[in-house]
This record gives structure tokens, C-alpha cells and sequence, in this order.
């Protein structure tokens, strides 16, 4: 099986997250880049099907020259091969953009599956699933917290709002993880000894056959008009329990007319 | 003046709150038409909607139009838009709102924004990103305006709308039907306010300790006609539901009042629940960063506090 695992670089959430006041797009020097967690859980899941169904896992992501750091760590886990999309000219694509770019890199790439986490922590639109499955014409297995292959059916547990459904698709398909799925394997040293040498392809846009007034900055289609830092929250009232605590809180809750 | 179209979110026949929500941001920018996908249209239904004033009601309630992940409302609604040239598209910002969402704006050449907790005029809306740390004012610069708006935006105000019904057919593609829902899996856990729309939400994590001593969450949500909400740590030790996670990974939440207990305040679930009004927290771990957030705080035992507050609450009713 051909399996195509996206990945993407985001800014830390442990750390200060900033948009930049020249073009208004993720400031990406102003904190430390590490691989959304939650494709951590989509590399594993393709590892696992890799594992279990033979094939090959190779790892796609879009964005600047430092994202080969999270390339790495994917590979480090076991992945065989990585294609980096990268181009100036992709700098501040929006989520119908780079869905844009992705549908065509995989397209050039070939896949039976392609793996997606459920959303990236920094732009959580949580759309690109779905946008490249109705770009690349094959079902969305979207949100899945149990995959199954077998032959060419592919089955999935979706999360919904009342629990979940069970979905039943054939291949070639896009899936996108939740993180109930798995627990995500840490890279061996091994692992990452080997990873540094394997291939990483690098395709520019025309590579890739994107056309460049589709995407950028320039091309999106959502701006931001303007941002602003949100006010701090004022420092609430801690107390220590000594016995009276719920009462205490009950007086608050009516104090603010919730009770 | 032309329509916005607005998804309708419906369980069991009955409209959802934020359909309400929904309906009143989208009056102020042309005229609100409803738009009903799948079976359990009733004429209750079309009166809600009316009362929130629905000046159309476009009617899909083929069986297909659920039968299959996301697409086939998508379709319905790319159909609308190429029919019927609307303002705009409203949908709730639900995974799967944002999904059907995401698809109909490829479909349509048209910009998306997703998890607007604002909605102004020319379709510009307010998002609260980075963990509520940055306020952003966006805009749709293609095609048709599609905004995925969070419950618990606005205030759902009644007035009436003349709700003309239409049937609306849509012949699904083949790309629509390639991912078949073949059974639902109902993990329900009592009557209470939707997670997402409820006005007071109440928590519980690791501290809890097991499924049994949920129901002292249960309990003080039910004094309070609250929702009920669970860390993950709750929700992967099998104590409560997932759908009922609140953070990153389950569902992101903006009540009047959030109630967390035995719940450390982690990044992932303040990114659901930090643009809560009023938070109140209950740790005995004085430390613990969800106190960098509470209006109110309590250090100490929730075993002791939770019964207490319960108690206090019924006695004031
Ligand atoms: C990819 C990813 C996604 C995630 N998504 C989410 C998400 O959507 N939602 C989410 O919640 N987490 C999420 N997490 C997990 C998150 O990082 C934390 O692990 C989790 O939130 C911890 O849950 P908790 O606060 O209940 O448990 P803990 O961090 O263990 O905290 C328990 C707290 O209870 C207190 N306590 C214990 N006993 C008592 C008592 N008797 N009385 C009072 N207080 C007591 C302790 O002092 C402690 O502060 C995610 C993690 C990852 C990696």
C-alpha cells in the first residue's frame, strides 16, 4: 500500500504565538517550530498500516526551508521517504490554497491512503480532510478514531457529536486521526540515524504543476483585516479551602447572578 | 435583498440553538433561508424557524443526504449557491460544520472562515486564535462569503419570518457516495444542555478519579442546568464519553460560566474552554496553571468542595 502521511510544522503552544504586523501571517521566527502532535498520531497510524499491509510510507509537508526539522522527526520514526513542497511563492496560503498545492503534490506523488491528523494547533480550521478529498475526487475518512484496511476496503469509526459512526469507503481514500487512535511511537536512535539518510525530494511549485495565481498571500481567499492582542484576564480570587470552599464558591456564583 | 443561506442543525427533528444563533447574526445581512438537509422536517420544525425569522425554508430531507460523510451536503448547498446567488453561507462551527464547510468552498471558488465567534457587516468575522490570545477580524475575499460560526455567538432573537418553503432535489454524485455511513453508534449519557451550546459547563478530570465519582459532576451540573465536560485524562480512562472532551481535541466551548474540577488546566484544554466568561476552578494542587485563569479558585479537595457547592446551590433555588 502507498501511503502519503501529511505533516506540518507549527509554532509551539507552549510558547507566545504572534502574527506578524508587516502581511499579517504567522510569525514563524517568533517561536520555536516542532511537528503538529496531532500528525504524530497520523505517522503512527501509517506506520501501523504500513506494518500490517506491506507498502510504503512516504511523509509530505508544505512550508519554509526549516520545516525539514519536522520531516525528520517523521522519518525518525519510520517513515521511508519524504517530499517537501516548498516555494516562496506559497508563503500565506490559505486553507483553499494549500489544499490546492497538496491535491496536486499528491497527485504527482500517487497514493492509495493519505493520512492527515484532525487539525493543525496553530490555524485549527480543520478542513483540509475534507478539501482534499473533494479536490482529489476519493472518499473522506475523516476523524477516525479506528482505521481498518483490508484488500481494497477501508473501513473507519468517525467521531461524531452523539458517539460515533462507522464508515465504509474503498480505496484509494483520505483519513484523517484523532488522537484516541494511537499512541504515537518515539523515535529509537537507531531510528534517527537512519532517517538521516533517507530521501528527501524537494518540489517547487512548477514541479509540482501549481499554478502560482492559486495560491500566496496574494491569491488567498480569506484575509485578515486586522489583529489585536486580546486583553488580559483580570486575576481572579484564589481562596483556600478550609472547610466553607463550596459555600464560598456558591456566594460567588450569586454574586454574579448564576445562582 | 439577497438570501444567506444557514445550514440548519437539527437532532431528532428538533432545531438546534445555534441554528437560533445563526438565523438572528445572519437578519442583519440579507434575508435569512433556511436550509433543512436530511429526514425529520416537521411542520414544529418550520415553526422554530419561522419564529427566528426564516424567510425561506429550502427543504432537502432526502434519507441520501445522510447516508454519506459530509459530501452530499456540501452538494446541497453548492447547488443552492449556484441557484439561488446568496450573500452569503452560515454553518455551525462543529467538526463536521467546518468539514461541509471546507468542501463547499472548493466546490464554489469561494473563501471559508472557520470558528467565528463574531459575525459584522460584509460577512467580516471576529476570531479568537492562539488560545484566545490574539483577537482577528477576517474576511472572505472570493466568491461567496461561507463563515463557520461557534455556537454561543450571539443571542438568538425571536421575530417572525414568512417561511416559503421550497423542495429542494439534489441528484448526488458518485465522489458524494463514496463514504457510506453504514451504522450510528449512540453514546448518550442523560438529558442535559448540549455540550457546546449550554450556557453553564461543568468539568471534570483526572482528579474525579473514576466513572462512579463522575456523578458528583453530574450532580453539581444538574443543580446548575449545565452541560458536562471532561479532560481527556477523563475521557481516555473510559470515565466519560469522549464526545463530552472539551480542549483541542474534543469540542471548544465559550459558556457564561465554566466549572472545572480536578481538571490541571493543560494548553490542549484551555484551547477549548479559555473564552469562557467566568471560569471557576476547584484543585487541591494550588499550583496548578488552571488558576491562571479562574475567576474564582478554590484549593482544595473537590470531593469536599463539589457536594458543598451542590448543596449551597439547591438551598438558594
Ligand atoms: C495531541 C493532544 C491532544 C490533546 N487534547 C486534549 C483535549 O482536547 N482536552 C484535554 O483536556 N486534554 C487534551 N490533551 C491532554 C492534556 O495535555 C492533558 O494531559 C490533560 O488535559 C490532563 O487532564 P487533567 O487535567 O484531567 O489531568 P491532570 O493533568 O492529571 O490533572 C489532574 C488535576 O486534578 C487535581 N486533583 C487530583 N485529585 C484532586 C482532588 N481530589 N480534588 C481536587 N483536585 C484534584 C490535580 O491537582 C491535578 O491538577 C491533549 C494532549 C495531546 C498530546
Amino acid at each position: 500500500m502507498n501511503i502519503v502521511v501529511c505533516v506540518k510544522q507549527v509554532p509551539d503552544t507552549a510558547t507566545e504565538r504572534k502574527l506578524r504586523s508587516d502581511d499579517k501571517t504567522l510569525d514563524r521566527d517568533a517561536a520555536d517550530g516542532v511537528v503538529n502532535e496531532l500528525d504524530e498520531y497520523a505517522v503512527e497510524e501509517a506506520l501501523k498500516l504500513k506494518e500490517a499491509h506491506g507498502g510504503e510510507v512516504t511523509v509530505l509537508t508544505m512550508g519554509p526551508g526549516k520545516a525539514t526539522e519536522t520531516i525528520r522527526k517523521a522519518l525518525a520514526m519510520g517513515a521511508d521517504k519524504a517530499v517537501h513542497l516548498s516555494d516562496d511563492a506559497l508563503h500565506g496560503s490559505d486553507a483553499l490554497s494549500t489544499s490546492y498545492a497538496m491535491a496536486q503534490a499528491l497527485k504527482k506523488i500517487g497514493f492509495d491512503l493519505v493520512v492527515l491528523g484532525s487539525e493543525s494547533t496553530d490555524a485549527r480550521t480543520g478542513v483540509l480532510a475534507a478539501m482534499l478529498a473533494e479536490r482529489l475526487g476519493v472518499p473522506q475518512l475523516s476523524l477516525a478514531k479506528k482505521v481498518e484496511v483490508n484488500g481494497s476496503a477501508i473501513a473507519i469509526e468517525r467521531l461524531t457529536d452523539y458517539g460515533y459512526d462507522k464508515v465504509e469507503a474503498s480505496l484509494p481514500a483520505v483519513v484523517s486521526v484523532v488522537e484516541k487512535i494511537n499512541e504515537p511511537r518515539y523515535p529509537s536512535f537507531k531510528g534517527i540515524m537512519a532517517a538521516k539518510k533517507k530521501p528527501v525530494e524537494t518540489l517547487g511549485i512548477a514541479d509540482a504543476e501549481i499554478s502560482a495565481d492559486q495560491v500566496g498571500l496574494a491569491n488567498a481567499w480569506s484575509e485578515v483585516v486586522d489583529f489585536a492582542a486580546a486583553p488580559p484576564r483580570a486575576a481572579g480570587t484564589i481562596v483556600k479551602d478550609e472547610g466553607d470552599g463550596g459555600a464560598k464558591i456558591a456566594e460567588f456564583l450569586a454574586s454574579k447572578k448564576f445562582v | 435583498m439577497s438570501e444567506v443561506l444557514v445550514l440548519v442543525e437539527h437532532v431528532d427533528g428538533d432545531v438546534k440553538k445555534v441554528t437560533l444563533e445563526l438565523l438572528t447574526l445572519a437578519r442583519s445581512l440579507g434575508a435569512p433561508a433556511a436550509v433543512w438537509a436530511g429526514p425529520g422536517y416537521s411542520d414544529a420544525a418550520k415553526a422554530k424557524l419561522a419564529e427566528y425569522g426564516a424567510e425561506k425554508i429550502y427543504v432537502a430531507d432526502a434519507e441520501e443526504i445522510t447516508g454519506y460523510v459530509v459530501a452530499p451536503k456540501a452538494e446541497l448547498l453548492a447547488k443552492l449557491v449556484a441557484d439561488k446567488a446568496p450573500a452569503g453561507v452560515l454553518v455551525a462551527a462543529t467538526a463536521e460544520g467546518k468539514e461541509i464547510a471546507g468542501r463547499l468552498a472548493v466546490k464554489t471558488d469561494s473563501g471559508v472562515i472557520t470558528d467565528a465567534v463574531g459575525l459584522g457587516e460584509g460577512f467580516v468575522a471576529d476570531q479568537s486564535i492562539f488560545g484566545g490570545g490574539v483577537n482577528v477580524r477576517s474576511r472572505v475575499a472570493k466568491g461567496t462569503p461561507i463563515v463557520a460560526v461557534r455556537p454561543n455567538s450571539a443571542a438568538p432573537v425571536a421575530t417572525a419570518g414568512a417561511a416559503a418553503e421550497e423542495k429542494v432535489e439534489v441528484a448526488l454524485s458518485d465522489a458524494a457516495r463514496a463514504a457510506r455511513i453504514v451504522e450510528r453508534v449512540k453514546q448518550e449519557k442523560g438529558a442535559r444542555p448540549e455540550l457546546t451550546e449550554a450556557a453553564v459547563v461543568v468539568s471534570g478530570g483526572r482528579g474525579v478519579g473514576s466513572a462512579e465519582s463522575f456523578a458528583l459532576i453530574e450532580k453539581l451540573a444538574d443543580s446548575l442546568d449545565a452541560a458536562v465536560g471532561a479532560s481527556r485524562a477523563a475521557t481516555d480512562a473510559g470515565w466519560y464519553p469522549h464526545q463530552f472532551q472539551v480542549g483541542q481535541t474534543g469540542k471548544t466551548v465559550a459558556p457564561q460560566l465554566y466549572i472545572a474540577a480536578g481538571i490541571s488546566g493543560a494548553i490542549q484544554h484551555r484551547a477549548g474552554m479559555q473564552t469562557s466568561k467566568t471560569i471557576v476552578v476547584i484543585n487541591k494542587d494550588a499550583e496548578a496553571p488552571i488558576f491562571e485563569i479562574a475567576d474564582y479558585g478554590v484549593v482544595g479537595d473537590l470531593f469536599q468542595v463539589v457536594p458543598q457547592l451542590t448543596e449551597e446551590i439547591e438551598k438558594r433555588k
